[in-house]
């Protein structure tokens, strides 16, 4: 269905590796693994569908505003992030909670940003790289572009030393390739040849609307026009997210210029929990995906190598503490303080949002002790 | 010196302090920009601190951004007024997000640099006076200068700046010459200041209009008329003092702008100082701006911008109140 020859996989829908020409350079990647990594991927796949789901469930019940599943991506998520160097720098969309959790971030801090306590506000300092989401479409794209010019103004990249030279990954989606701003991303990047991989989640729909209305052409040969080397990949093999990015990234990092990466996967949730895709989804497509789940063809693929029900039943488990210490969590986030909303507009006191903070500390305390 | 070799000598001392400071922007590098402002700099700090980019303002303010995220200083030239509005989006919803969305853990020390207003007969897009959009977006600084010593300063200071700055160049001013004084900047970033002492009526005004009010002012004065005239300087945040000062002397005011007067900077002043100097005002506040109209074509636009004359007649109703 959505597969076509020009896609790699390393990993077959049943779960075998794929020897063939074009698997070749990425299989030593994957050889190069060992079997505790390897079962990392896994465990941060299944423990995260988990942490979705109830992230899903705590948004029926009231306590956020909104939630953005993941579900179906994991593989291409895991993939991409356990192949980032600690070096790296991760500029994310707002779907990739997967590769949140794998640099470290606290998955109650987004759990904060979608009950309206935050619009983000980590630290991208200490989430080891891990920038913050971007809701306005495509628009992290340019940051991205620039933050690796930096590190070529810097000289922190392509000086020959793969486990210094720093990279950047950038996510975006199928709807995303349409802005401007990820097009003028890619001009800039092939422009100052900068230390990039473009990571395209192509997960075939923006909201409602099929990656055909975006494109007529696959999206990854889109690049080419940029001067953009570019790979379409099969984004529920967790394997070949893995190999071909690090591999990508690495060319990045040795000064070989942006790279461009599609990553075929679908969402198997609701865009949103505002969102109701049984409206525009085609039929049996759901169930070809479900078929292709990135999770059941790499147990199969675990299970050949020698994993048993002892593992398996120790993920689902290590899922649901996860699960329910999220929701105890989730259900003690106070209400931040009435004063967030004039901190930090600007970096310095500003006389305006000054005199309206203390109009507003004296309207609150008017009602307090005063006539009622 | 002029207002664009003030700019100039601003941005290579900016430079040549910080190798933190870029330059981005469009023909900057070898031509030196269209109005020759970063001339000479390109050969003197190379082209990794002067960028010749792409032809894209999204593009470059988004990767300006990034810059800025990765400890760098960039200062962006948009190379007309009208141009501005691609790169709108980073603008707003970006660079003025930024550090409130990351609960000040990172800071936005970007300067976008636009030559706006007319008076240059030039061709559409390229007489415009889009201020009050930036103005409007908390997270933003605004600022413009009226004067070569003003430009010399408020640029350095812009760049110093860790929030980011809009920095609004008269282009009908880069040519005329004024003093420099280069040991002293004399007042803060963010103040205005009386440029002319006078009792009877006050203008406000800023950037190319500064000029406008200051020659209004000189043909009253030969028809026995004090004015008093005060430079706002920065538009956002905005030092009301002067003003109200002022006007507390006067009780007369008139804001004189290029820029559309319907919900502008000149709105804002008149209903801040209606509201702060209501019991001293003699008349209601009055306005001088460009009309609610599409800039026209060159050959209208003295129809178009206000002028001495426009000024004084609005001097004249407020004195008549
Ligand atoms: C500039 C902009 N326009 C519209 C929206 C509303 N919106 C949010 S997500 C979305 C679809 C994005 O699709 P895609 O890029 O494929 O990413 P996906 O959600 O599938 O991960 C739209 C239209 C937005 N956030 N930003
Ligand atoms: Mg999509």
């Amino acid at each position: 269905m959505a597969y076509t020859p020009a896609t790699l996989q390393l990993l077959s829908p049943a779960g075998e590796l794929v020897a063939s020409e074009e698997t070749a350079e990425y299989l030593p990647l994957i050889e190069a693994l060992s079997d505790e990594q390897l079962r990392e991927f896994h465990r941060q796949m299944v423990v995260m569908r988990r942490f979705d789901v109830e992230a899903s469930n705590l948004q029926r019940q009231g306590q956020l505003a909104l939630w953005i599943p993941s579900v179906g991506q994991e593989g291409a998520q895991v993939g991409s992030g356990f192949a980032a160097k600690a070096q790296d720098h991760i500029f994310p969309a707002y779907r990739e909670h997967v590769i949140a959790r794998i640099r470290g971030l606290d998955l109650i801090t987004i759990i904060e940003m979608l009950r309206g306590i935050s619009h983000g506000g980590w630290d991208p300092a200490k989430t080891n790289n891990f920038h913050l989401y971007t809701l306005v479409i495509g628009s992290q794209a340019l940051h991205a572009t620039g933050y690796a010019m930096g590190m070529q103004f810097d000289g922190t990249t392509a000086t020959g030393n793969p486990d210094t030279d720093e990279a950047v990954i950038v996510y975006f989606g199928d709807g995303a390739t349409s802005q401007g701003d990820v097009s003028e991303a890619l001009v800039f990047a092939a422009s100052y040849q900068t230390p990039q991989v473009f990571f395209l989640q192509n997960n075939h729909w923006a909201i409602s609307v099929p990656v055909t209305r975006q494109s007529r052409t696959p999206l990854y040969l889109r690049a080419a026009g940029f001067g953009i080397p570019s790979i379409q990949i099969d984004g529920n093999d967790v394997l070949a997210s893995y190999a071909v990015t690090a591999a990508n990234l690495d060319a990045a990092r040795s000064g070989e210029g942006p790279r461009f990466i599609e990553a075929l996967t679908y969402r198997m949730g609701a865009h949103t929990t505002s969102d109701d895709p049984t409206k525009y989804r085609e039929p049996g497509e759901l169930e070809f995906w479900t078929a292709n789940d990135p999770i059941i063809r790499f147990e199969n693929y675990l299970r050949a190598q020698g994993a048993d029900d002892a593992f398996f039943a120790e993920i689902a488990q290590e899922g649901e503490d996860l699960a329910a210490d999220v929701r105890r969590r989730t259900l003690a986030l106070e209400a931040p303080p009435a004063d967030k909303v004039f901190r930090n507009v600007y970096s310095e006191p500003h006389p305006l949002v000054q005199a309206q903070e203390r109009w507003l500390a004296d309207y609150e305390a008017s009602f307090e002790g005063g006539q009622s | 010196m002029s207002m664009a070799k003030a700019l100039n000598a601003g941005l290579q001392r900016a430079m040549a302090d910080n190798d933190k400071v870029l330059l981005m922007g469009e023909d900057i590098g070898r031509l030196g920009g269209v109005f020759r402002v970063t001339e000479g700099l390109q050969a003197e700090f190379g082209e990794k601190r002067v960028l010749d980019t792409p032809l894209a303002e999204s593009g470059i303010i988004g990767t300006a951004i990034g810059l800025a995220m990765r400890g760098y200083r960039p200062v962006c030239e948009i190379q007309f007024d009208g141009f501005i509005f691609p790169g709108f989006d980073q603008i707003t919803s970006q660079l003025a997000k930024l550090t409130y969305r990351h609960e000040g853990a990172m800071t936005m020390p970007v300067v976008i640099r636009v030559p706006y207003g007319g008076h240059i007969g030039a061709v559409e897009h390229h007489q415009e006076s889009p201020e009050a959009y930036f103005a409007h977006t908390p997270g933003l600084r605004v600022v413009s200068p009226g004067s070569p010593h003003d430009a010399y300063w408020m640029i350095q200071e812009a760049i110093a700046s860790d929030d980011p700055v809009l920095f609004f160049e008269p282009k009908s001013r880069y040519w005329p010459k004024g003093e420099v004084d280069t040991e002293s900047a004399g007042i803060p970033l963010h103040s205005s200041r009386v440029v002319r002492e006078g009792t009877e009526v006050t203008l406000v005004a800023y950037g190319p209009s500064v000029s406008l009010a200051l020659q209004a002012a000189d043909i009253a004065a030969t028809e026995g008329t004090s004015i008093e005239v005060v430079d706002v300087r920065s538009i956002s945040p905005l030092d009301f003092e002067p003003i109200v000062a002022s006007v507390q002397k006067t009780g007369r005011l008139v804001v004189v702008q290029e820029a559309p007067g319907f919900v502008s900077v000149g709105s804002e002043i008149a209903a801040t100082i209606t509201e702060r100097c209501f019991y001293h005002l003699e008349a209601p506040v009055l306005r001088v701006a460009g009309f609610d109209t599409p800039f026209p074509p060159a050959k209208l636009e003295s129809v178009y911008l206000p002028d001495a004359d426009r000024v004084l007649e609005a001097v004249d109703r407020a004195l008549a109140y």
